[in-house]
């Protein structure tokens, strides 16, 4: 078993402006842990995650894809979770780029195609939706009606940042219809499968994963 | 790797030009596999004009034919693509003019409402 990365430079002050790591978070490294065969057959170039808080995915996968072997990139919203992201980088000798930015702005057209994994685990809780588009914590979850309006959002880039072989993973709740996003995801030419799933008090929470349909 | 993305800039706007920049450097161990798999995603034009920018001119003018078991080039690339960090500076688009700013190492590419 993987050891869970260390966050002890992370402090209960830092955890007001940034996502702490909760079960969703966990299950997401749990979900890895059991891809680790497949990472490492997918021997990517480029990783990316979306929404990346204090760093603890991407620490994470940085371990086990291992040292120099992959560019990591991170983008978050919140220029404090970014800053977060870095010092957990540091903190556990991985090394990571972080781009202060919405969702992946900034990186098409340039990274059309190029990334091999990408991973995101969304605000899907389901709130109104003025509370969508904060620069702060609250970007870290909220995610509009049905949970949806951020990760709907999101959607249509995967098929323009993946690689052919690329392959990506993000984090749902019931409440998101995950069959529906799957459906839409079928229509843009990806197969999807469900990783990891887990009842966490209310929330059911599901990992999902997807790679483009072998034409 | 980073592109403007202000509403409407949409030629000549790669590579962001780089300026007052301050560079960092941290050793990391090289791996040949992962450099070769990047060869083919480097923009390498892009790579070296960035490069001439700050100063740095030890990456040949075009990607050497046999780059991929070229030793001596795959280290160039590894001190420039893996252990040079920009700690603090600017990226500038070179057709509409915007600024990014690199803060602790941190580009930040968000824009203003009237810019998306």
């Amino acid at each position: 078993m993987l050891p869970t990365p260390d966050l002890s430079h992370l402090k209960r002050k830092d955890y007001e402006f940034v996502y702490e790591p909760a079960e969703d978070t966990f299950l997401f490294l749990d979900a890895f842990e059991d891809e680790v065969y497949f990472l490492k057959e997918l021997q990517p170039a480029i990783s990316l995650e979306i929404g990346s808080g204090s760093g603890c995915v991407t620490a994470f996968v940085g371990k086990i894809l291992g040292e120099s072997s992959c560019l990591k990139y991170c983008t978050d919203i919140n220029p404090k979770a970014a800053r977060a992201t870095q010092g957990t980088a540091k903190q556990n000798k991985v090394s990571v780029d972080i781009i202060e930015t919405h969702l992946v702005s900034g990186l098409l057209p340039r990274l059309e195609g190029q990334i091999d994994l990408m991973y995101f685990n969304p605000p899907y809780v389901l709130t109104p939706s003025e509370e969508v588009g904060s620069h702060s914590v609250e970007a870290a979850w909220a995610g509009g009606i049905d949970g949806r309006e951020v990760i709907d959002e999101f959607l249509p880039y995967i098929k323009r940042l993946l690689s052919v072989k690329g392959a990506f993973y993000m984090v749902v709740v019931n409440e998101n219809k995950p069959d529906e996003i799957r459906e839409i995801m079928k229509n843009d030419g990806f197969d999807s499968s469900v990783v990891k799933t887990r009842l966490a008090g209310r929330e059911k929470l599901f990992i999902l994963k997807f790679v483009r349909t072998a034409a | 790797m980073l592109q403007c993305h202000v509403k409407g800039c949409n030629a000549n706007n790669f590579p962001l030009e780089l300026q007052e920049v301050v560079l960092e450097q941290e050793e990391a161990e090289m791996n040949e596999d992962f450099l070769r798999n990047m060869l083919t995603k480097i923009e390498y034009d892009a790579l070296v004009a960035t490069c001439l920018k700050l100063d740095i001119n030890d990456l040949p003018a075009a990607i050497p034919a046999d780059a991929a078991y070229n030793d001596e080039f795959l280290q160039i690339l590894h001190r420039v693509i893996l252990e040079t960090h920009i700690k603090s500076g600017k990226m500038v688009c070179p057709n509409c003019q915007h600024n990014y700013i690199i803060r602790d190492g941190i580009p930040n590419m968000l824009l203003a409402e009237h810019e998306v």
